[in-house]
This record gives C-alpha cells, structure tokens and sequence, in this order.
C-alpha cells in the first residue's frame, strides 16, 4: 500500500503541488483514517480555492475546472444509458398512442388507455396472470429458501477443502446457457428413453400442463441454487466466532448454533434479497419460458413476456404489446416499493 | 497452557481457546454425540445435494461418446459404454456451428473491450465522494434496473438507429450493465485506500493519472470478475439474435443451438439407418453439442471460480 504510494510520487516525476489542495484538512484525515481500514464518509473538503459564495455560474465554471476528468469518465456511460435506457422509456407513450410507423416513437393520435383496456377485457388476461404470478412466486420462494438451507449446510463442513469442493460443483450449472438448460431438460425428460422420462413410461412430462411450474422452479433451482448461496457463506464468514463459544458454553447443539447464532446473522441479506426479489415478481424470465414452451403446454406457459413477445415481434401490434409490458413493468414497481415500505417498518433494512 | 489452566493457584485470566474451557470439557462439549451425528447427517444431505448438481452434467459427458442404443435402452449409467465418437464427427462438420462459434466469440470478445472500457472509468468517477453530481447520476442509472421501455420501444430504436440485423445490436446497447457498475464502484470506494489519493494529489497527479497508473493495478481482481460476467453475459445470449437477428450467418451460437438442440433441426446424414436408429443418432449429437458448447465456460471455470465468489462478495458489501 505505502510501496505503491512511493511509486506513485516517483511516477508523477517533478512534484508540482496544486496550491489550492495544500492545507491542513488535507492532511489531517490521513493521519486519522490510517488508523481505521474502513473508510468512514470523510467530511467535505472545503479549500480556500472553493468560493463559497460566489455567483452560481462562477460556482459551476470551478466545478468543471476541477471535474471535468471525472465528467469525460462518466459521459460515455451516462450517454449508453441515456440512449439505450431512458429513450426507450419515453418510446413508453406508444402504449397510449395508436402507432404510426413512418412517425417514429412519439407518432400517433392519442388513444388514452385504449390497450390497457384491450388486454384486460381479453379473455387471455386471466390465464395468462394466472400463469405468471404461479410460476413467479414458486420460482422466487422455492429459489429463495434453498440457497440458505444449501449455505447453512455449507456452513457447517468442517474441512476446507470439502467445503471448496462443494461450493465448486454447485455453482457450476448457473453458467450454462438458458438454452442447454432447456435442451437438457427435454432430453431428460423424453419419454421412454430419458433419463427420467424412462421412469414415467410414454407420457410427455413436458406436454403436461400441470408440471410446467414445477419442472421450471426445480430445474432453476437446480441451476441457481449454489450461485445463490454465495451471498448467504460471505454473510455467513462474518459471524463472530466467540458468539458460537458462547453459546457453546450455554449447551447449544449444532441445530441451536445454526438457528440462534447462524440464522440471526443473515437475516439482513435474506430482506435485502426478498425485497429485490419482490421488485420482479411479474418478470419470468423470458428466455427459458419460450424454449420450455409447446403446443400442448401452452395453457400453462403463456406469460406476460412471451405474449408481450407474440403480439409485438410476431403479429405487429405495437402499441398493444408496449401496453402489455408497461403493464408488467408497473405491477413489478409497485411490488418493489410496497416490499420495501414493509420491510423498512419491520427490520430497518431497505434499499431506497 | 493447558497445563497452567489445571493450576487452581492461578488467580490470572488466562486467554484460552474454546476446547481448552474446562468446564467445556468436563461436559464433553468439544464434541459431543450428537454433534456427530450431526456430522453425518448433514454429510449425507451434501452429498444428496452434490450428487444431484452433478449427475446430469456427468451423464451428458459420457452419453456423447457412448453406443446411442446403449444410452437409449437405459445401460449407460456411471461409465460411458461402447465409446462411439460419430456424434463428434459429425459436429466437426456441421458448418453453422462453427459460424456460430466465431460470430459468438467476436460478438463476445469485441463486446466485452467496450463493457470494459465504458464501465470502469464511469464507476471511478461515481466512488470519489467529492464528486457531488454522482448521486444523482447513480440515482437515474440505478433507476434503469427496475424501470424500462420494454421490447417494442426498444426494437423501434434499434430500427431507428440502424443496429437491427448487425453486429452491434449485441455490443452497443448492453454496454453497460449497472449492475456490475456497481460492483466496480463498491470495490473502488472500499478497497482503494483513501490515503493513496490523498498522495496522489499531492505529486500533483490527475484523475486520469490516478485512474490509469494507481486505481487500475489495484483492481485486477475487480477488473476480472466484471469482464468474466460480461463476458459470460455475451456468450450465453440468446434474446438479441431471437428478437433481432434475421441474417442466419449472423447468428450467435445459442441461436444455432436453439435450432439443434430443440428444434430438432440436426444435420445429419441418416442415409440407411432406420428411423429409430437416426433419432438414436440425433441424441447423440445433441449431447455432444451441448459439450462442445459449455466446454470453454467449463474448463475456465474451474481456475475463475475464485474470481466469481470475489465478485458476489464485493456486489454484497453495498447492495
């Protein structure tokens, strides 16, 4: 650390020193947080180079002499997003416009919530919400709960290399594509020949509606599981382990340690997480639903980003699939907000 | 020390560690029967678990160089039965694999130097805390995660724009994943000593400077996990070539895997075989494709798992 500050200085070559950064506040925190790892939030530098009351322009003009480094670094991002993020929000408007194609995203005559009606007097909303909110709620509290019970267990290997080994192999799977996820799934899953479709003689477990869900939360699981542990071991690793002596002490068996000493401390991150994961409760993933989906189990997998897909891309209805998505988009932000309201009562944890 | 521990003389608190408590010990605490058992049980669970995770990826391996009648009837099970490598053959010569292949890996490499180049410099810029602006910057980016256009909007840009049916439609609009900006922004405020700033400025040295010759040496840790999921991100995306490809020879390689492995659309030559026979076959290449596939992900894996773990770790310090 000190090595690479002498290298700095070295490098620098002639010291020409700022006038303007040289004073004691500058130095003074440095002595202080040399002591504490931890970067605490260091008061504001305040210099005598800064004009505190000057005019807003003199103020903004001295703002960029001093930034405009730190701008150029930013800009190309605040550009990629602003392109690629926020102008496709305000392509939103379709969705209460009748779209004109050769008048671009904000063409049309307004039509008000003309789509938004559509879609919920059409007798696939139902269905389709049904379909949705099933397999997004199994997925998210099946997907939820098996990463801690996977790290609690983890947690518990005494040996190191047992414990590496573990975490090796139960990660691997999140890297495999979507598409070899699903294309393992139909071989396993062929009847007569797969591996467990052999189990269930000739009936296509695939082509069952009634196991769509339950074949799609598994296999995600199956895929997620480790991955999703990870950040349950890091909270995990933190625990203090004169806490688990104590309670040593106290008589506690191993499945006391894990729920008095273990569980407290991941409490906060299983919030954190929830409440994430709250925010998409509507957004099954598109990809693996499409691959999964077939003509017979269609009743069971039509969801809102596949129909929003068949409508726009497939049939051209622009604005009625814009108005299907932003639908979507709402309902989720609406979950996101009402989870973190609750969660700030309950447990102080929250994200905004 | 346990030694000294037994002198009852001893009035001085003594640091001991927890099995050399003698009270501990005296109740057989350091292990007991039921921790134990509890050993074996939660051995056993693990090992369920282990064993379920890596079943399926084992039997693939061994199911794409074995007899196909012989996997389909059911007798390949732990080891690969009548090694039989025509699967492989065929794929070596299937041409649209291989032009999957290398629009994946342009497509993902090419991608990866913009994600770089746009993501670390921006989440530099966002950790110095005197730079007032970058809340509400991190605001409106983060804002982007749970908030967006939506499909249609978004087509209609590509089309507007001109990216539709090129290769840019893979690069240019997920150039930045604010997601992993974070990640890089939480590594930069935490684990850059503050201190090494502070002696920057005082040699005089620009941000840039600082950026280019302090803060990025420091971060090879960072710098490889990022490019290793956006890395990952590209080569297993199969949403842009669906929505926005329409030239086949532009085709990623999970497009033509799609086609393959779940379509059905296998190229092989089943000249004199029965029909049980060539869809025997055709499961045998599908196995061997999905090798074929997964193999460079799978055989980095291994040395960049560390590197992963780090990533989730750091992502957690703040959400």
């Amino acid at each position: 650390m000190s090595a690479s500050a002498t290298v700095a200085s070295v490098s620098a070559g002639q010291t020409q020193v700022n006038p303007g950064l040289q004073n004691e506040t500058q130095i003074v925190p440095v002595a202080a947080t040399a002591e504490s790892r931890k970067r605490t939030r260091r008061p504001r530098r305040t210099d005598p180079g800064y004009r505190r009351n000057a005019g807003p322009f003199a103020r903004l003009a001295e703002h960029f002499r001093r930034y405009w480094q730190l701008w150029l670094m930013v800009t190309p991002a605040i550009c990629f997003i602003g392109l690629f993020a926020y102008v496709p929000m305000y392509g939103v408007q379709l969705a209460f416009r009748d779209f004109v194609p050769s008048k671009g995203l904000a063409g049309g005559p307004w039509v008000g919530l003309k789509y938004f009606r559509q879609f919920l007097e059409s007798p696939m909303f139902g269905n389709i919400m049904k379909n949705t909110i099933s397999i997004s709620l199994w997925t998210m509290v099946m997907g939820f709960i098996a990463p801690i019970i996977l790290a609690l267990l983890i947690n518990q290997i005494g040996s190191k290399k047992i414990k590496g080994f573990v975490q090796t192999i139960t990660y691997m799977p999140h890297f495999i594509s979507t598409v070899v996820i699903v294309a393992m799934i139909s071989i396993f899953l062929t009847p007569d020949t797969g591996l467990l479709g052999r189990f269930f003689g000739d009936t296509s477990l695939l082509g069952n509606p009634d196991l769509f869900t339950p074949i799609y939360w598994i296999s995600e699981v199956w895929q997620h599981v480790g991955w999703n542990s990870i950040i349950y071991l890091a909270a995990l690793s933190s625990v203090d382990t004169s806490l688990y002596e104590a309670a040593k002490v106290d008589g506690a068996r191993r499945m006391q340690l894990i729920r008095y000493v273990d569980f407290p401390t991941i409490m906060p991150t299983c919030g954190i997480l929830l409440i994430l994961n709250m925010g998409s409760i509507l957004n099954v993933g598109f990809e693996k639903v499409f691959l999964m989906q077939n003509a017979l189990n269609l009743s069971a997998s039509e969801v809102i980003s596949t129909y929003t897909y068949k409508i726009g891309i497939v049939s051209n209805q622009f604005s009625y699939s814009t108005a299907i998505g932003l639908f979507n988009t709402l309902i989720n932000f609406v979950f996101l907000v009402i989870a973190n309201a609750i969660s700030k009562r309950v447990s102080e944890t929250s994200i905004f | 020390m346990a030694a000294t521990s037994k002198n009852t003389g001893s009035r001085q608190p003594q640091k001991v560690s927890g099995d050399e408590i003698p009270w501990n010990r005296k109740h057989g605490q350091s292990k007991t029967i039921s921790d134990h058992v509890a050993d074996i049980v939660i051995g056993l669970v693990v090992l369920a678990i282990v064993i379920v995770v890596l079943y399926p990826l084992w039997f693939i391996v061994i199911a794409s160089f074995s007899d196909p009648t012989k996997v389909a009837i059911g007798q390949v099970v732990a080891l690969p039965q009548g090694t039989n490598f025509t699967g492989y053959t065929r794929i070596f010569e299937d041409s649209r694999i291989w032009n999957g292949y290398q629009n994946t890996l342009l497509y993902a490499v090419v991608g990866t130097v913009l994600n770089m180049v746009v993501t670390l410099p921006a989440a530099f810029a966002l950790s110095r805390s005197e730079f007032r602006p970058r809340r509400i910057i991190m605001f409106l980016f983060t804002f982007t995660m749970f908030f967006g256009g939506g499909l249609i909007p978004s087509y209609l840009l590509y089309k507007q724009i001109g990216i539709l049916n090129s290769m840019w439609v893979f690069i240019l609009p997920g150039a930045v994943s604010v997601y992993n900006l974070i990640i890089a922004r939480s590594f930069f405020e935490t684990s850059i000593p503050e201190e090494l700033h502070d002696a920057a400025q005082i040699d005089g040295m620009s941000y840039f400077g600082y950026f280019m010759r302090i803060v990025l040496p420091l971060s090879s840790a960072i710098i490889a996990v990022i490019a290793l999921y956006y890395f990952v991100g590209h080569w297993n995306d199969y949403f842009t070539g669906l929505i926005y490809i329409r030239d086949s020879t532009k085709e990623p390689l999970q497009n033509v895997l799609q086609s393959i492995l779940l379509a059905n659309q296998t190229n092989s030559n089943t000249a004199g075989m029965t029909a049980v026979a060539a869809q025997r076959f055709a499961e045998q290449i599908k196995y061997g494709v999905i090798i074929v596939s997964t193999l460079p992900l799978l055989v980095m894996y291994p040395f960049l798992q560390k590197y992963f773990n780090k990533g989730v770790m750091i992502g957690a310090v703040k959400g």
